[in-house]
């Protein structure tokens, strides 16, 4: 699917979710259900996100490193 | 384990061998463009990752998100806009596409791909990032002197400003290699501009308590008038540490950063940045900060709700005071005593009388930390 332009889109959800949230946010700091669902999936994608975490540099890099924190007094 | 890097990728910039070579060369050949010690900060934190998963200054469809959404444009969560100003007059020969060559006293400190130039509404920023346009706020009276264009894209870091922290500047490759190397899982950053008191080492000790370490990071920087300098930072929370703390469970490093004083957006900077380094929490204590009564003591607390895919855990931490009937320190959650047992610590009392040369209470700052503070002639930013 492309990607789309602007800042919202649609999403389907069947209609007993919507309300079923709707109830679930009264009273809550939630304003709209797109406002709850956003917040949710954002959550969702991030926990995705950090579980596919690799390591920022190389083993040389390591080392490299390790010398310039032993130097310092670090370890 | 530590943080994952913001966006997922950590950011490293910074030219070497060969390559740093090449870009030195096509320094000499590309239209030029100085900046001053601020913009070269924010140079440092976009290469060395500090500022991931940025990679140069923003361009304007980033710039737009970070300013209505507080988000990048792939919706990755972002507060303070990254932004180079420059003068019409000095980019008059440069166009979108070109490569120029950014120089900070005299030197040539890194090469930018200029992706975009584009105006700005300097009221418009100050507004959503500092929530008022009253001159006298510090960062909006920055924000107004800055010049009329922007203009975004990459930078490699061919060189580095002077650094007279060098001994104590890590970077996050280096944080997290040395929280690794420690063994620590669990890591609380405490972000400060202030020599510690002790309502200061109660809430980095609450946060110990259940973290396997703490990063006491230290901002490097410009800072308003009376701040206290650098210098006095970091030797301050030498002494703390070194009489206050055990051995090892203390990652003591300065960042070379600019401060805003944006308070609520600020702090959700702050613990992004902290996130880059490998910290899994980021104590966010009374009006984080912010500046005179912009904000409110706990406004920023709020403003972390709006964030759910942050990545950091935020440790909303009271304010603490020193209870006479408890005999130590306490907050609100954990002392029953009216107000007359609390004494207030507070920051503004204790520079009045370091700065009439007095030694403040005991039950106020540590009198090791406060000696430091007195060695200095003058400790404070002028």
């Amino acid at each position: 699917m492309a990607e789309k332009k602007g800042k919202y889109t649609t999403v389907s959800i069947p209609v007993t979710l919507y309300n079923r949230i709707k109830r679930l946010i009264e009273g809550t700091g939630f304003t709209s259900v797109s406002q709850y669902v956003t917040y949710v999936l954002r959550e969702v994608v991030a926990e995705h996100e950090q579980a596919s975490q690799e390591e920022p540099f190389t083993e040389e890099d390591k080392e490299r490193i390790i010398e310039k924190l032993r130097k310092l007094g670090y370890i | 384990m530590v943080s994952r890097p913001h966006g997922g990728r950590l950011i490293y910039r910074v030219a070497t061998g060969k390559r740093r070579e090449a870009l030195l060369e096509e320094a000499r050949e590309v239209p030029r463009l100085d900046v001053g010690l601020e913009r070269a900060i924010d140079l440092l934190d976009i290469a060395y990752g500090a500022f991931s998963p940025l990679e140069g200054f923003l361009v304007q469809e980033d710039y737009i998100s970070v300013l209505e959404d507080m988000r990048l444009h792939d919706d990755t969560p972002w507060t303070i806009p990254i932004v180079l100003d420059v003068d019409p007059a000095e980019i008059a020969d440069v166009s979108e596409g070109d490569d120029i060559a950014l120089f900070y006293d005299g030197k040539p400190i890194a090469l930018m791909r200029v992706e975009e130039i584009y105006g700005w509404d300097k009221k418009r920023h100050a507004q959503l990032v500092y929530k008022t346009v009253d001159v006298n706020h510090p960062g909006v009276a920055k924000t107004l002197a800055r010049k009329e264009l922007l203009i975004g894209g990459r930078i490699d870091l061919i060189n580095e400003p002077p650094n007279p922290f060098e001994e104590v500047t890590l970077w996050p490759r280096e944080t997290r290699v040395l929280f690794r190397e420690r063994g620590w899982k669990t890591i609380a950053a405490f972000q400060t501009r202030n020599v510690p008191h002790r309502g200061h080492e109660f809430v980095q000790k609450a946060a110990l308590t259940f973290t396997d370490g703490l990063l006491v990071h230290p901002l490097l920087g410009w800072k308003k008038k009376g701040d206290y300098k650098d210098e006095v930072i970091i030797e301050a929370y030498k002494a703390l540490i070194a009489n206050y703390f055990p051995k090892n469970v203390v990652v003591l490093a300065g960042l070379r950063m600019n401060m805003h004083y944006a308070g609520p957006r600020e702090a959700v900077h702050h613990a992004i940045v902290r996130k880059n380094f490998g910290a899994t929490h980021f104590i966010v204590g009374r009006d984080h900060a912010g500046v005179g009564d912009y904000y409110g003591p706990y406004e920023a607390w709020d403003l972390f709700n709006e964030f759910p895919d942050l990545g950091i855990t935020p440790l909303f931490i009271r304010e603490a005071f020193y209870c006479k009937k408890c005999g130590g320190m306490a907050t609100e959650k954990t002392c029953p005593h009216p107000p007359e047992y609390r004494i207030k610590i507070s920051g503004t009392r204790i520079r009045e009388m370091l700065r009439r040369g007095e030694k403040p209470p005991e039950y106020m700052m540590r009198p090791e930390v406060a000696e430091v503070v007195l060695k200095y002639s003058n400790p404070f930013v002028e």
